[in-house]
């Protein structure tokens, strides 16, 4: 096998580039560009021609400069560091190229992945004469607070382990174990390199059937996704798409977050970055950055390395999945990433379908999302991977190629409504348009934790939002002045619901997170709530009557004023319903018999 | 070095095709000797030996014989200097006021370089405009980007102006700042206008304005924007000042790329425009931002007329999508005679959460205008009924939103142009008019600001009065 061969640019076309003189060049292979190295990956083969796509700025290459093949697909470094860090679209981490270039970023930058010199405290899980397969856990490192790294045997490495390392510190290119492989040795170390678009080996595939808990009301009450499940969040501008990602990012219960910045604001990763390492995670009093890494490429980076980076973000999910934890990618928008593909497909002028979209677009959305799962490793522990998409339609229009292709491949829905988010609504997600096919599967769960009515009172829930769009119909027509007291009342409790119980603020020390118990104790309170209210207007007591008394407006504070952890509140919120209730029931009793007198 | 190409291969639009060229490098610039005159150009795609150019000053008298081209072997540059404030060049740098040359400090790649996410400093300062709509529900943060949705006929340039001439952040000196005023596309009286205006306001020796007017080349107007970011950047981060970018029209930059991006025979996507068009308004609205070791800022202001007044329109909207947020002007409200016509419920500042209430502006703040926007949505409903049913047959609430609404726009949303209202003022404007509504309708504010804000107006014996 020849290695390093040369080839030469023959043309250029702002990111995509043309090779000649080197027909031994693979599909998917890394090449290093022009005098500089730019990184780039070879994407179509001719017969006497190579098309790259570059990873940077192509701006001043010259035709003859020379195309180094490295004979490896595009691959990302796995191994200790990755967490709590934050990369560009192919894992090279930002505050190195800092360190380099200084505040903007300029090209050429070789920066390696991880900090190979960098020591980490090791303890070993097996010893000398152990049979380890792909996969086996051999070694622990605290890699943060945290997370527990745990080092794997590489995929294609199997045999009898014959010298351990000891206990102690070692840098990443330190071997730390040696098994005989078949006829030969081989030294195993921290770091392993895995292609971007390759999915990682797996055991089994399993059933979802536990939910990736947000404390979003809209989300774990309504249409909640399951762990290992995957959903999309389609939105206009100004929807609140980001928001509800950083939301789910910080708030729901997977053990890593994975947060892809795909060509999205500069500030948006900045705001992370500032509010992550300051935000304490409920569940171990650590920092939120401890869990997380980010990979952030703008919308100004270059646009082939933003069409890598959700790739190496899912690589990633991947290695911490065959740890045997749950693990959350968010990917914001995969709409940028579809440009991508659209911009380079563009460029080497293919035949376009949808929107000037390539057609292969389905397909590699459903390889994407396909990643996702519930797994059993090869190591016997069980791990899954959650990928919670932002779409971010054309003009907010919903049946555009990517939004309806991405609905293929998700069972989960929120879609995020533009009048919702002009009223200042937030989360802004349309509760008629939703959908989470997760809910059935996660029944099971629900039923354990609570008490067992959850589904019955989610139906309920929303039924009553159900009756009230149709009545909203009526009013939009006629007012709402003449409609029945009871119907009134649907409405009344109707906005109960979307004020105090889908409506969240991220804001509120409060209200930013909330458990799935106090989730359904609100819920209890609003349908106990309409129950008395129902029974009073069924004795024809109108329902301003209620409203005068103020306790609608209680119970729609209820999420600011009642604790997230000691649910004894509630019990005197349903005391206090039934009181004022009673009262005007008595009242109105008292009335009607002095009217009858 | 000094080749000199004879000739050319093919000329289609704005585009010319060399052969035969060596040693051509990607994004170059050219110069193009033809019958006397010297025009500039840049090369965009290299195949063999074979390069494709565009010219800034457009194509015509060029024929395949007539021409001389030599490479210059660096990317498009611009000149800069504390000098170039209160200068005047044309789009791709060259000064055009008759004042001379501009002796270099340095010169810079027009393209620039994205910022590293993690050297930028989160924006959180405010700036007071003024103006009540704008301070009060779609704040803006020093180092933002927030642009102005607009159509044709609305007073966006007026509003662009006033922004100008009032911006102030409380507390601090103004001394340190630049106004970057880049027109692409625009008239000339309109120019003309922002001129006059920036002279007025006695400003105009701290701005440099980059002019590509209606009938300039539309080569020159897709590096217009770039360059004024270039000199902007160059201000505000090698001689920290706070720089305020306005670009206008949007609109029209974005047809120019249209149009090159036609005649280079590209697919095109939504509207003819090329799949791109994201990609290449984020390397502008982008440049906007602070860094997090040195002091200096740009907030931009472009300006961009929305065609058709449709603001799914592929400019608008894939605008929406890079900036922190908008400000839309609305036809209606500038047809009842309201300046600033702006339509509250789609406007939006993402960065406000961050820079207003305790500690910036007022505490109340985000609460009252969390309370304005939802009751206003409120009132578009109840205006929607009253068409149908009409206003008497409204109930007694619905005609207290309704009165909310007409006051709302009189008395919140006008102003005069030159009235400068400061967020204390604003707000206790909103407070009256939240008065104008019972108590318990206002679900968006809690109860500890109810108690100390929230005025009756009835018990006030109409208490509006008192600021009309």
């Amino acid at each position: 096998m020849i290695k390093n061969t040369q080839g030469m640019i023959y043309g250029i076309n702002g990111p995509v580039i043309r090779v000649r003189g080197n027909n031994r060049l693979k599909m998917l292979e890394m090449v290093l560009v022009g005098d500089e190295k730019l990184i780039g990956e070879v994407i179509r083969v001719d017969r006497d021609e190579a098309i790259v796509q570059v990873y940077e700025s192509t701006a001043g290459l010259k035709p003859g400069e020379p195309v180094i093949s490295t004979g490896k697909p595009l691959s990302v470094m796995l191994g200790p560091g990755i967490i709590g860090n934050i990369f560009d679209g192919i894992q090279r981490p930002l505050v190195k190229i800092r360190e380099k270039s200084g505040e903007f970023i300029r090209r050429g930058m070789s920066v390696t992945q991880l900090e190979l010199d960098r020591k980490w405290p090791v303890k070993m899980l097996v010893k000398a004469g152990d049979r380890v397969e792909p996969g086996t856990k051999i070694a622990e490192v605290q890699e943060t607070e945290v997370v527990k790294h745990f080092v794997l045997v590489p995929p294609d490495i199997r045999g009898e382990v014959i010298d351990v390392a000891k206990d102690g510190e070692y840098t990443l290119c330190q071997p730390i174990l040696k098994i005989q492989c078949g006829p030969s040795e081989k030294e195993v170390t921290m770091v392993q390199e895995w292609p971007v678009r390759k999915p990682r080996p797996y055991r089994s595939r399993l059933e979802l059937n536990k939910p990736l808990v947000t404390g979003q009301r809209v989300i774990d009450t309504l249409f909640p996704i399951a762990k290992g499940g995957a959903a999309a969040i389609p939105g206009g501008f100004g929807t609140g798409k980001t928001m509800t990602q950083h939301q789910l990012a910080k708030w729901s219960n997977a053990d890593i977050i994975v947060y892809v910045g795909c060509g999205e604001r500069g500030n948006e990763i900045t705001e992370v970055l500032e509010d992550f390492p300051k935000l304490i995670d409920p569940r171990n009093n650590q920092s939120l950055m401890k869990r997380t890494v980010l990979i952030a490429n703008t919308s100004n980076m270059p646009v082939a390395a933003r069409e890598a980076s959700i790739y190496t973000g899912i690589t990633l999910a991947e290695f911490y999945r065959d740890m045997g934890y749950d693990v959350a990618v968010m990917a914001d928008s995969t709409s940028r990433w579809a440009e991508a593909l659209r911009e380079i497909s563009g460029r080497l002028e293919e035949m376009p379908a949808e929107e000037g979209f390539p057609a292969y677009l389905p397909s590699r959305l459903s390889e994407f999302y396909e990643r996702a799962g519930m797994v059993e490793n090869l190591n016997d522990t069980k791990g899954s991977i959650s990928i919670i998409g932002a779409v971010s339609p054309q003009g907010g229009d919903f049946s555009e190629p990517v939004t309806q292709n991405t609905k293929r491949f998700i069972r989960c829905f929120w879609a995020l409504d533009k009048q919702l988010a002009y009223t200042r609504h937030y989360p802004a997600i349309n509760w008629a348009s939703s959908y989470s096919e997760y809910f059935e599967d996660c029944q099971d769960w629900y039923r354990e934790k609570t008490d067992g009515t959850f589904s019955t009172k989610r139906a309920e829930l929303l039924r009553i939002l159900q009756e009230e769009s149709k009545l909203l119909e009526i009013v939009k027509l006629i007012g709402s002045d003449i409609l029945p007291d009871e119907q009134k009342l649907v409405l009344e409790i109707a906005k109960v619901i979307r004020l105090g119980f889908l409506q969240q603020n991220a804001y509120h020390e409060n209200d930013t997170y909330v458990p799935v118990m106090k989730q359904l104790k609100m819920m209890e309170t609003i349908l106990e709530l309409y129950a008395g209210a129902k029974r009073l207007v069924q004795r024809s007591i109108p329902v301003s009557v209620i409203r005068k008394t103020g306790i609608l407006d209680e119970v729609i504070r209820m999420k600011y004023t009642l604790d997230n952890e000691h649910l004894s509140g509630f019990d005197r919120l349903v005391d206090k319903i039934h009181e004022t209730l009673d009262q005007i029931g008595r009242d109105y009793q008292v009335r009607e018999r002095k009217g009858l007198e | 070095m000094s080749v000199e190409y004879i000739g050319l291969k093919e000329i289609s639009g704005p585009l010319v095709i060399l052969e035969g060229v060596k040693d051509a490098s990607s994004e170059e610039m050219v110069e193009i000797q033809v019958e006397g005159e010297k025009r500039l150009g840049r090369i965009i795609e290299i195949r063999g030996g074979l390069c494709v150019v565009q010219v800034f000053e457009g194509t015509d008298g060029l024929s395949l014989t007539n021409t001389r081209t030599r490479l210059t072997g660096r990317p498009l540059e611009i000149p800069l200097s504390l000098e170039i404030l209160g200068r005047t060049l044309n789009g791709i740098g060259q000064p055009i006021d008759g004042f001379g040359g501009i002796f270099p400090e340095r010169r810079r790649d027009v393209n620039g370089h994205a910022i590293n996410p993690v050297a930028r400093r989160y924006p959180r300062n405010y700036i007071q405009t003024g103006i009540s709509s704008i301070d009060g529900l779609t704040t803006l943060i020093r180092g933002q980007k927030l642009p102005i949705f607009s159509g044709s006929g609305i007073p966006h340039n007026q509003l662009a102006v006033q922004i100008v001439r009032q911006a102030k952040i409380s507390g601090e000196e103004n001394q340190n700042f630049a106004v970057v005023f880049a027109a692409m596309g625009v008239k000339h009286d309109v120019a003309e206008f922002f001129k006059t205006s920036f002279r007025r306001s006695g400003v105009l020796d701290r701005v440099l304005m980059f002019l590509n007017l209606a009938n300039d080349p539309v080569v020159e107007r897709i590096v217009t924007p770039r360059a004024a970011l270039t000199a902007a950047e160059y201000l505000a981060f090698e001689h920290h000042m706070h720089v305020l970018v306005i670009l206008t029209d949007m609109t029209s930059y974005a047809e120019a790329l249209r149009e090159i991006s036609s005649s280079k025979g590209e697919i095109p996507s939504r509207k003819g425009y090329p799949g791109y068009l994201y990609s290449d308004l984020a390397s502008i609205y982008e440049r906007a931002g602070m860094l997090d070791d040195r002091e200096g800022s740009i907030t931009q202001i472009p300006i961009l007329t929305m065609p058709n007044d449709d603001i799914t329109h592929p400019v608008p909207d894939l605008t929406g999508y890079i900036t922190e947020g908008q400000v839309v002007l609305e036809r209606t409200l500038s047809q009842k005679g309201i300046y600033p016509p702006v339509s509250v419920l789609p406007s939006l500042s993402r960065l406000m959460k961050d820079g207003i209430g305790e500690g910036y502006t007022r505490e109340d703040h985000p609460q009252v205008a969390n309370q304005l926007f939802s009751s206003y949505a409120r009132v578009q409903e109840v205006r929607a009924l009253a068409s149908v049913i009409g206003e008497d047959e409204l109930s007694d609430l619905d005609k207290q939103y309704m009165e909310f609404g007409q006051s709302f726009e009189s008395e919140f949303l006008q102003q005069s142009i030159d009235e400068e209202r400061d967020i204390e003022h604003t707000l206790d404007l909103g407070w009256m008019l939240l008065g104008l509504l019972p108590r318990e309708e206002l679900d968006r504010v809690s109860d500890d600001i109810l108690n100390k804000y929230y005025h009756d107006n009835d018990s006030e014996g109409g208490g509006l009065q008192s600021w009309t």
